[in-house]
This record gives C-alpha cells, structure tokens and sequence, in this order.
C-alpha cells in the first residue's frame, strides 16, 4: 500500500435508521500505519461508523474509501483489504479453534499447506495452541476474543477494524488485546478502533475523535485533546466539550443500541 | 473478481463447514429423521387398519403403507429443510454472517453451503426412511424411469424446500422464531391427499387439499414409486417446485445482502 494513501477518508457521511439519525455528517482521515479511536458512549453511533466503512451497511449520504477503495461502488476491494472483529463474537462455536482459523485460511484461498501452517502460528501466537482441538462454545470470553481477532489476522489484512474489542473483557484479557494491536501496529497494520474506554483510547491511538450524538465534536491527538480542553484526562476533555461523561453508567448499558 | 471456480471452491468450504455442525450436533440429525419414522410408524401400526379399509379399493393395512409411504418420504424432505432455517439464524445471531459478508468470498457461498449440506442430509434421512417402510412391507413398483423420476422430483423438491427455509431463517431474526416459522410446512400435507383421499373431504377443506403444493407433489411420487403415469400432477408437482425454489432464492439472497440494521 502506499503510505501517501490514507488507509480511510471519510467525507460527509450521514445515516439514519428511520427517524432515529446516528450519524449526522462524519468527516475523518485515518493515515496508513496509525491507530484511530473513536471514543464515544453507548449510542454514539460508533459501531454503524464501522458497519459502513466494512461495507456491513450504507451510508445514506456521504463518501468513505477504505484502503483506496470507495464503500459503496467497490465493495469487495474494500473486502480484500480489511479485516473485521465485531462486537460481538464471530466465531463458529460448533467448531474448534483450529477449525475456525482452517475456515479462515480455506476463505482466503490460501495453498493447503500455507493454511495449515498459519493455522499452527496464529493459535501459537494467540495463547490457543493447547485448546485447538476444543470447540470454541467452551472457550472464555478473553478466549473468544482472542480467537475472533486472530481470524481476522488470518489473510493478513492492511486494514483492521476492531469495535469494542475489549468491551466485557476481564482487565487482564483486555491487556492482551492492547497487546494485539500494538503488535499489529509494529507491523505496519493501520488499525480503526471504537471504544467507550478513555483509558484505551489513551493508550493506543496516535488520533482521538470523540463522538457524540451522531457528531464528531472533537478530534486530535490525546495530548491535543487534552491541551484543547484544559483537562488531566481524556474524561476531562470529554466532559469540557459535550457536557455528560463518556463512561457507561453500567455495565448492563454495554450492548450498544443498535 | 468472482469467478465461477471461486463460487465453488467457497460453496464446497461452505459444505464442508456444514456438515462439520451436523456431526456435532447430532441431536438434530437424529430428530430430523426420527420425525418421519415415527409419523410412519404411527400411522401404519395405530391408523393404519382402519384407514387402508377405507381407501378406494384397499383392504387394510398393507394398503395404507403404500398409501402414505410417498408422503412419508416428502415429509422427510420438508423435516431436513427445517433444519436449514434453524441453522442458518443460528448463523446469523451469532454474527458469523457479519463476519463472512466483510470478505472477499464469493456472493451466495454461504447459502449454497446450506443447500448442499441439506440435501446430503436429505440423502441420508431418506435411505433410512425407506428402509424402515421396506422393513415395514412397502414394495415400490417402480421401474428405472419411475426410480429416476422419484430422485428427480425429491431432488428438486428438496432444493425448494430449502431454499423457501433459509429464507425464513434468514427473515426470523432469531433461532426461536426460526424454529417456528417454517412449521407449516410438516402441517401442510396433512391437508393434502397425502393421507386421505381429498375427495372424503369436506368440500372447502378438499378444495384448498387439490389446489395445495404438497398435494401434486405427492401424486407425482406415488405414481413415480407405482411406475404409473404421472400426468398433470407432475407438471403441477414441477411448476411449484421451481417457483418456490426461484422465489425463496431471489427472497434469500436479497435477505442475506441486504444490510442489517445496526
């Protein structure tokens, strides 16, 4: 890929389900090789931003290219180049690890021995190489996730969009995951994550935009972000431009309304 | 670029996978064809005497066997089909769909996967579903045009069956639902002349029996299985196979691509 070539721009971009608009004109560039967050609450609109840009769901109005392609007239480009973990888990539960990663590799028309042999690496890298032969139903959360994210790996996509990835998981599964993506960034993988966890945002993104109601109402650097607002804290930033926190009340508000 | 070894290629991982799920749940293979052996064994053993006296002609229960034994075998069809619907809204909700429509796999892999998978299921449920009424007496007098008929018409009716069931699941929005709609579909030849002639019918209730699917469908298989002349009822049989099939795979595809909400 070409490092002149911004890995998303975004222009425009509205959708609205019904009455209900989530998103009211969304303008970003994710340069190649760099982590974005986008920082927001439940309800912000952060997972239909992802639904678009992964060729998931239409945008109403607006442009978007991922990876030089355009969402809406060059989808499977699009689909060549990404890779994808949801919010929730995609994995195929009746089937083990292994199966899920062998499902991948045999997707990505990768050569018979090349698939087995990036199965055998993924579930090493990944921690799974001693549950392989179970089937993923009797894996743990921080399990699932780990196997979900390392499906995503399997045909090497330049582009990874990761929503919530570490919502629901246990502080030290979620350490893991921050791991992943540091990894994946050393590699030059561009990387677009949402999250409601400043502190995540924080550590991992070299550009913030904080979504709110549809809008993005702040975007920088976290150091920016912080200047901008006067704040300590990415809370502080947070809660100087939209008024409310941006952490969920609970955790029962962690399903997104979707 | 798709190309069509692509499609096959996806389709036969796609196979593969399902029949995988088969294995591990096994709970449901063994539902699917116990269904039909049990209805069979019900209404031969309990019904039979009583209904094989009252067929035109027939003497008892021998006479009934042959009578339902085709019904039989097309409710075997429409059990396995169900399972397509489940499966695929199993699918569905736990967002492996999601994850298959972000790459770059060939459009329609994933129901065709489903398909295929259905019909080998099928396969398999209707060679024990006929060894057991074979065991039970029924002789088919078919010769090899009626035999190739008979898997001719199976075949099709199978690829409508599931197709119009993925469909269903695919429109359920979730595996309890999908389990429920397609429920008419095991009804349906019980108002047909699946198991009474319709003309003992009321006239209403005989009326929607001869102008129902299920019932030419029947006729061709019976007359099929009896090496008898098929006539309308195959053609009739044949038309509402494929425009089930054409309409449930326009009505699935469009479901599969179209972007969810959310």
């Amino acid at each position: 890929m070409n490092t002149r070539i911004a890995a998303i721009e975004v222009a425009g971009i509205q959708k609205a389900y019904g009455d209900n608009a989530v998103l009211r004109g969304i303008d970003l560039t994710v340069p190649v090789g760099t982590v974005y967050a986008l920082l927001g609450p439940n309800g912000a609109g952060k997972t239909t931003m992802v639904r678009i840009l992964s060729t998931l769901a239409r945008a109403d109005s607006g442009e978007a290219r991922v990876a030089g392609f355009d969402v809406r007239r060059e989808p499977d480009g699009v689909r060549r180049s990404i890779g994808v973990t949801g919010q929730f888990s995609a994995i195929d539960e009746l089937l083990t690890g292994g199966e899920n990663l062998r499902l991948m590799a045999d997707l990505a028309h990768l050569p018979r021995a090349e698939a087995a042999a990036r199965t055998t690496e993924l579930l090493e890298r990944f921690g799974l190489t001693d549950a392989a032969d179970r089937r993923a139903a009797t894996y743990s959360g921080g399990m699932k996730r780990r196997l979900d994210l390392a499906m995503t790996l399997v045909s090497r996509p330049g582009l990874i969009f990761l929503d919530e990835p570490t919502t629901g998981l246990d502080p030290r599964s979620r350490r893991d995951v921050w791991q992943i993506v540091r990894e994946l960034l050393a590699d030059g993988v561009t990387i677009f994550l949402t999250t409601q966890y400043l502190e995540e945002a924080d550590r991992l993104a070299d550009t913030v935009g904080l979504l709110d109601g549809g809008r993005l109402v702040a975007e920088g650097t976290p150091a920016e972000l912080k200047a901008q607002a006067g704040g300590e804290t990415l809370d502080d930033v947070f809660l100087a431009l939209t008024g409310h926190a941006a952490t969920p009340a609970s955790n029962d508000e962690l399903e997104e309304i979707r | 670029m798709t190309t069509v070894t692509d499609a096959a290629r996806d389709s036969a991982t796609m196979l593969g996978r399902n029949l995988k799920h088969m294995l591990r749940y096994p709970s449901m293979t063994l539902m699917l064809i116990g269904q039909p052996v049990l209805l069979l064994l019900l209404f031969v053993y309990v019904f039979g005497g009583t209904m094989g006296a009252g067929l035109p002609g027939g003497s008892g229960r021998a006479d009934y066997l042959a009578y339902i034994a085709p019904t039989i075998v097309i409710m075997t069809v429409a059990s396995v089909a169900l399972s397509t619907a489940i499966y695929i809204a199993k699918d569905a909700t736990e967002g492996v769909i999601d994850r298959f429509r972000t790459m770059p796999i060939a459009k329609g892999s994933v129901l065709t996967g489903h398909v295929l998978a259905a019909l080998a299921q099928t396969a398999i449920a209707l060679v024990v579903v006929v060894a057991v009424a074979v065991l039970l007496g029924y002789r088919p007098g078919a010769g090899v045009a009626g035999s190739l008929g008979a898997v001719g018409l199976l075949l099709l009716l199978g690829i409508a069956l599931t197709w119009l069931c993925l469909a269903l699941g695919l429109a359920a929005g979730s595996v309890e639902t999908a389990s429920n709609t397609p429920m008419f579909l095991m009804l349906l030849p019980f108002l047909s002349s699946g198991f009474v002639p319709t003309d003992t019918m009321p006239a209403g209730l005989a009326w929607i029996a001869e102008h129902q699917p299920f019932t030419p469908v029947i006729d061709a298989l019976r007359a099929c299985l009896d090496g008898t002349p098929t006539g309308s009822a195959g053609w009739w049989a044949i038309g509402w196979c494929v425009l089930i099939a054409i309409a449930s795979y326009v009505w699935a595809r469009r479901l599969f691509t179209a972007a969810r909400a959310g």
